[in-house]
């Protein structure tokens, strides 16, 4: 089982674009969206919800006001500011340490598991999917990454798929942190500018923490050539492995519009061909062929 | 008056957007970058950054001659952050959410304070403009702690502009709750979209006027200007894919640097922010 994860550090350098474009030419997979914040895979691969869970993420306090003598404990406690002077607590500000609940004298305060979120088993025309979503305002997104990996992981295993394509998300906090541990190789997306080499960096350091191998798509290329090649010359100092060049083209958008990825949309053109290039040379690289070793060779340094 | 730029979907220009009205409107002006994850508004202005700090979060620390392994701490931790194996407690620091229960339950004293790093914030000026970012540790998970403490670095009168991060979970909500206006930025596409609406939701759960920026205006289609009109939003600039600005922001320079007529633009933009704000 290999589960290929697409990260970028930024946001919008193409990450979901060139996953739903990867589900055309992958065989034999099952797609996973662990972008659980602003989830966008399901917006070009239409999926079939066959199943609706319930996400439990945390509890909340919650003040029972008849039975609480405004003794002022719980506002002492309380490290996060979640408590008015009229005990009341904020749902927004509460953290779910639970302390207020167990240390009131008058046990007034009820801690009750919080839904903060849905995550969905899906089919679509390229596989079967694993997706989510996170409420509004929520916290514990780390923890719905880490489920809906999990959930894709057992459906792969269930079907015989050899294969788990994962959307991630941006950033390097916590739900990337729970999108990449454990992942056989990771695909950075990164556009030929300052801030893409600055957060793709950034992300690269996170990956050596998890002694995973890193491959690097520059998407946009054509927009400064002097800093693609500045960032394929990065790549290979930090031992990571250049699977393509793929160039600005409004056809992205277009398909997106129709719902479709850029192979369905305009299989002939030049871009699609640079897509299923940069698809070859991903599943061709030593990190996705080790058949189940680890090859410490392989990973970011 | 403190203006957050945020938008659901990442990469639709937050940064483009704070660092060039910053640097139109000038003097007096701070912006704090609050993408500790990813903080790049100082790629674009280049501020001098003198000042550096670190920022930890309390931690317990089990002090082994007092601790009786009575196991108080590890029951109250809701986090798992610590354990009691054979008669020790053990910590797990990346899990800690430093809601202190440990040391209020240990009857022996046996918790002290310790601490973890977070991260860094760094101000500094960038000609007139006051600034100051956060960057997070690369491996800490836990973001909007480091954020409210560059929040808390808001001891002027004037204009602050807060550099959001992407998303609609905690960390957009430490960077944007209690501003007076939310200026979100979304491109006219369906994922930007999509993201917005979620974007506007998060901002309706804290009751902030908002109002829109559209980039890249004239890629995509029509769903977010319906959108916009449909919900009241007012689209209060729009910015047009430009081979010049996506190439000028390829190497961090503003668009007010190599189009200089966008100042007055993004001059406009703040006063009808601030006529917005006010009513």
């Amino acid at each position: 089982m290999r589960e290929l994860v697409i990260i970028s550090g930024k946001g919008g350098t193409g990450k979901t674009c060139l996953t739903a474009s990867f589900a055309s030419l992958a065989k034999n997979n099952v797609l996973c969206d662990a972008d659980v914040d602003a989830a966008n895979l399901h917006l070009l691969m239409n999926p079939k919800i066959k199943k609706k869970n319930d996400f439990m993420g945390g509890s909340i306090a919650e003040i029972r006001s008849a039975d609480c003598s405004e003794c002022g404990r719980c506002l002492e406690l309380c490290k996060f500011g979640a408590i008015s002077e009229e005990f009341i607590v904020d749902a927004i500000s509460c953290e779910g340490c639970g302390v207020c609940v167990d240390l009131c004298p008058e046990q007034a305060i009820d801690f009750p598991v919080q839904k903060c979120g849905e995550w969905y088993i899906s089919d679509t025309r390229h596989g079967a999917m694993i997706h989510a979503r996170l409420g509004i305002a929520e916290e514990n997104s780390g923890k719905l990454v880490s489920l809906v990996r999990q959930q894709a992981k057992m459906l792969a295993e269930e079907e015989g798929n050899d294969l788990i394509l994962t959307d991630g998300p941006p950033g390097i906090g916590c739900p990337v942190i729970a999108s990449i541990g454990g992942a056989t190789a990771l695909v950075i997306v990164v556009e030929p500018t300052v801030s893409g080499l600055h957060d793709m960096s950034r992300v690269a350091d996170l990956a050596v923490h998890f002694k995973i191998p890193g491959l690097i798509c520059v998407n946009k290329f054509d927009l400064n050539t002097e800093m693609t090649m500045e960032i394929e010359a990065f790549a290979q100092k930090r031992n990571m492995t250049v699977v393509g060049r793929v160039p600005f083209d409004p056809l992205f958008t277009k398909a997106m519009i129709e719902g479709k990825n850029i192979l369905e949309y305009q299989g002939n053109s030049a871009t699609a061909d640079k897509v299923r290039q940069v698809w070859d040379n991903i599943m061709q690289s030593p990190s996705m062929n080790l058949m189940g070793l680890k090859d410490f060779s392989t990973v970011i340094t | 008056m403190i203006i957050s730029v945020a938008s659901g979907k990442g990469g639709t220009g937050k940064t483009t957007v704070a660092t060039n009205m910053a640097s139109a409107l000038g003097r007096g002006v701070r912006l704090l970058d609050c993408d500790v994850e990813e903080p790049n508004a100082h790629l674009f202005l280049n501020p001098v950054l003198g000042q550096v700090e670190d920022v930890t979060t309390f931690i317990p620390e089990i002090d082994p001659d007092l601790c009786t392994a009575c196991k108080k701490c590890a029951e109250i931790c809701r986090f798992r952050a610590l354990a009691v194996v054979a008669g020790k407690v053990l910590v797990f620091p990346e899990l800690c959410h430093s809601c202190g229960g440990c040391i209020e339950v240990c009857e022996e004293g046996a918790v002290k304070d310790g601490s973890r790093k977070l991260g860094i914030v760094e101000s500094g000026a960038a000609g007139d403009v006051l600034f100051s970012h956060g960057r997070l540790r690369v491996g800490e998970a836990m973001s909007p702690p480091l954020i409210k403490k560059v929040r808390s670095i808001n001891e002027n009168n004037g204009i602050t502009i807060i550099d959001a991060p992407p998303g609609t979970s905690c960390p957009v909500i430490a960077a944007t709750k209690g501003v007076d206006f939310v200026l979100m930025v979304t491109e006219p596409t369906p994922f930007g979209l999509h993201d917005l609406k979620l974007g506007v939701e998060a901002v309706k759960t804290l009751g902030i006027p908002c109002g829109l920026v559209i980039n890249r205006a004239d890629i995509g289609d029509d769903g977010v200007r319906e959108y916009a009109a449909s919900e009241d939003i007012p689209v209060l600039l729009e910015i047009p894919f430009d081979r010049k600005i996506a190439e000028a922001y390829s190497v961090g320079k503003l668009i007010i640097d190599v189009l200089p007529e966008w100042s007055e633009k993004f001059r406009d933009l703040y006063n009808r922010i601030e006529i917005l704000a006010r009513c």
